[in-house]
């Protein structure tokens, strides 16, 4: 079900800007990578590139090819509609629906890929909550506003909007920034479960989050303000913060700039 | 303090609330005045309001008590006759089926515009393009009504027929003579070019509103364009929908010059909206107030105060519409 992210020669831009140069990087199905890096540096930007999200953005421009397996994201003729029914994504602020049902929140994705009978609906949501730990939480009051819920139920609430439509891949933006500890606490668990049937990408400032949660890590930089961000290195979790290759790297991680 | 007020009562307060009382807020000048000022528009906004609902009602009761006729069911205007006998039934349908008409009309053309502004037309094309709207507003409403008398009304005519060849089954395009198009059906196009504006600016504002989080939430589940207005949009903006028509209807339900401009003067009720003749109450108002018998100007008073009621109505069944499923509006994001 997972699938290999195959990244090569990507850049993006914003109407004239390049906001990140030249990045390509394989990611494992089954796998967390996180994304590490000073604010500005096009880790946000990139992880958009990855699901055609970038693009949604008035000017967004991509060059370069994500391979999902075998699949050519920007080749030619591909939707992108079809892309991000396969690369799902999970924002920084929760977003559920305001206007609609926990239940419905959920169903959201299915009921766009076709009709699908009343009982097979059921069983999708009541799978999507318990794969996100929302279900007991939430079983009694399914037909409440989804924006009645705590914002660490709403991520997880959007975290199982996401993966009902079984995605190939999930994408997170900072999924925890909005959040208390304990919060990101049920979220991080989450991840760790996820990823025996996803391929996890997120980004994060939080670098005990990316440590705690990731196997592999990779760290964007950017030169000056203005300059389009780069990717720096991409290496196993654990070499990038006991002794990574770039002296950058490094000082990043303790603290030295950024 | 409040753990120990179960064993033993608490020392009264004294030293705490007697200062309280005793002591003077500081109330600048300044405040004072403003808060003078504000309650005092408040109040004079009250009075008008009761002076003029006495006035109209105390109009209305003088001409109700000299009727003959049934007041809401009667169908003719005829207050200088003796006895005097009047009713607003023609005036409530023309004034209703008009006003139908305008929104059936114009509520869904105006979606559509004020969709294609905010989610369609290139940024280029989407400034103009409202500020032409806007314009449309800017016409006063007798101008629409020369318009409509003059252009629309002739034009119409070709439709008229069409209408009444292939869907005079229906009833309400069946046309009995061949008179010219000064119809309620008429009146009806006419308020909807009307109301668009303004119905179209609001439903834009809207739009323009919905948080760009929740947009990305449908199109990163694969949503299409639509279906990311369906889902995310739509929604979002229904209760503002629903204001911007109300908006409108109150707009076409008042609307007067134009109407009185375009109807023709037979007074009658027709399921036939392609039939000249109708009335609603404005336009009733309008083209009868200066030869009106002082009798005659009470009873178009009470039209007046039957118009109003309705109007509270349209706009109460609003509130409510919306206030129904407030927990589900985007409000609370």
């Amino acid at each position: 079900m997972a699938k290999r992210i195959d990244v090569s020669g990507l850049t993006a831009y914003y109407s004239t800007f390049k906001a990140i140069e030249d990045i390509s990087m394989t990611v494992e199905p089954r796998s967390v990578t996180a994304f590490i890096g000073p604010s500005g540096c096009g880790k946000s930007t990139f992880l958009r590139t990855l699901n055609r999200m970038h693009e949604v953005t008035p000017g967004g421009r991509v060059e370069g090819k994500v391979m999902l397996d075998d699949e050519n994201l920007y080749g030619s003729g591909v939707d992108p509609v079809t892309v991000r029914r396969e690369v799902g994504m999970v924002f920084q602020r929760p977003n559920p629906f305001p206007t609609m049902s926990i239940f419905d929140n959920v169903a959201a994705g299915l009921r766009l890929n076709g009709s699908y009978k009343k009982s097979e609906l059921n069983d999708v949501v009541e799978k999507s909550l318990r794969g996100a730990n929302l279900w007991d939480e939430v079983k009694d009051r399914l037909n409440r506003p989804g924006s009645g819920l705590s914002g660490g139920q709403q991520q997880r609430l959007c975290i199982a909007r996401a993966i009902a439509v079984e995605p190939k891949v999930l994408l997170m933006d900072e999924p925890c920034s909005a959040l208390d500890p304990i919060s990101t606490l049920a979220i991080e668990d989450l991840i760790g479960e996820l990823k025996e049937h996803f391929t996890i990408v997120i980004v994060t400032h939080n670098m005990q989050q990316a440590a705690r949660v990731s196997d592999r890590t990779a760290f964007f930089n950017l030169a000056a303000v203005g300059q389009p961000g780069k990717l720096i290195e991409i290496d196993d979790t654990e070499r990038i913060f006991s002794n990574p290759s770039v002296q950058a790297t490094e000082d990043y991680i303790s603290g030295r700039f950024g | 303090m409040n753990t120990t007020a179960t064993q033993t009562p608490p020392p009264p307060p004294t030293d705490r609330i007697e200062p309280k009382s005793s002591q003077k807020t500081v109330v600048r000048p300044g405040d004072r005045i403003f808060s003078g000022l504000s309650k005092g528009s408040g109040i004079t906004l009250l009075v008008i309001m009761a002076a003029i609902a006495a006035f109209l009602t105390y109009r209305a009761a003088l001409a109700l008590s000299e009727n003959k006729a049934n007041f809401l069911t009667y169908e003719d205007w005829l207050p200088q006759n003796t006895p005097p006998m009047f009713g607003i039934a023609t005036l409530a349908f023309g004034t209703v089926v008009s006003s139908v008409i305008a929104m059936v009309l114009a509520v869904p053309v105006a979606i559509g515009i004020a969709l294609f502004i905010s989610h369609y037309a290139p940024r280029k094309l989407a400034a103009p393009l409202a500020y032409l709207v806007d314009l449309l507003a800017a016409v006063p409403s007798i101008v629409y009504g020369l318009w409509g008398a003059l252009i629309l009304v002739p034009h119409l005519d070709g439709l008229n027929k069409w209408l009444d060849a292939y869907l005079g089954w229906t009833y309400i395009f069946d046309k009995a003579g061949t008179g010219p198009a000064r119809s309620l059906f008429t009146v009806g196009i006419l308020l909807a070019i009307m109301i668009l504006p303004i119905i179209t600016n609001v439903t834009r504002e809207v739009f323009l509103q919905v948080p760009r989080m929740h947009e990305e939430a449908a199109l990163a589940l694969g949503a299409t364009r639509w279906e990311t207005i369906r889902m995310s949009v739509l929604p979002f903006a229904r209760s503002g929908i629903i204001s911007a028509s109300m908006l409108g209807l109150g707009r076409a339900l008042g609307e007067t010059m134009a109407v009185a401009t375009v109807l023709s003067p037979n007074f009658i009720i027709s399921g036939h909206l392609l039939d000249p003749g109708g009335g609603t109450f404005a336009q009733n108002i309008a083209s009868k107030f200066k030869e009106a018998t002082p009798l005659g100007q009470d009873a178009l008073i009470a039209s007046g105060l039957v118009l109003f009621v309705i109007t509270l109505l349209v706009n109460g069944a609003a509130r409510y519409i919306i206030g129904r499923r407030k927990e589900y509006s985007g409000a609370n994001a």
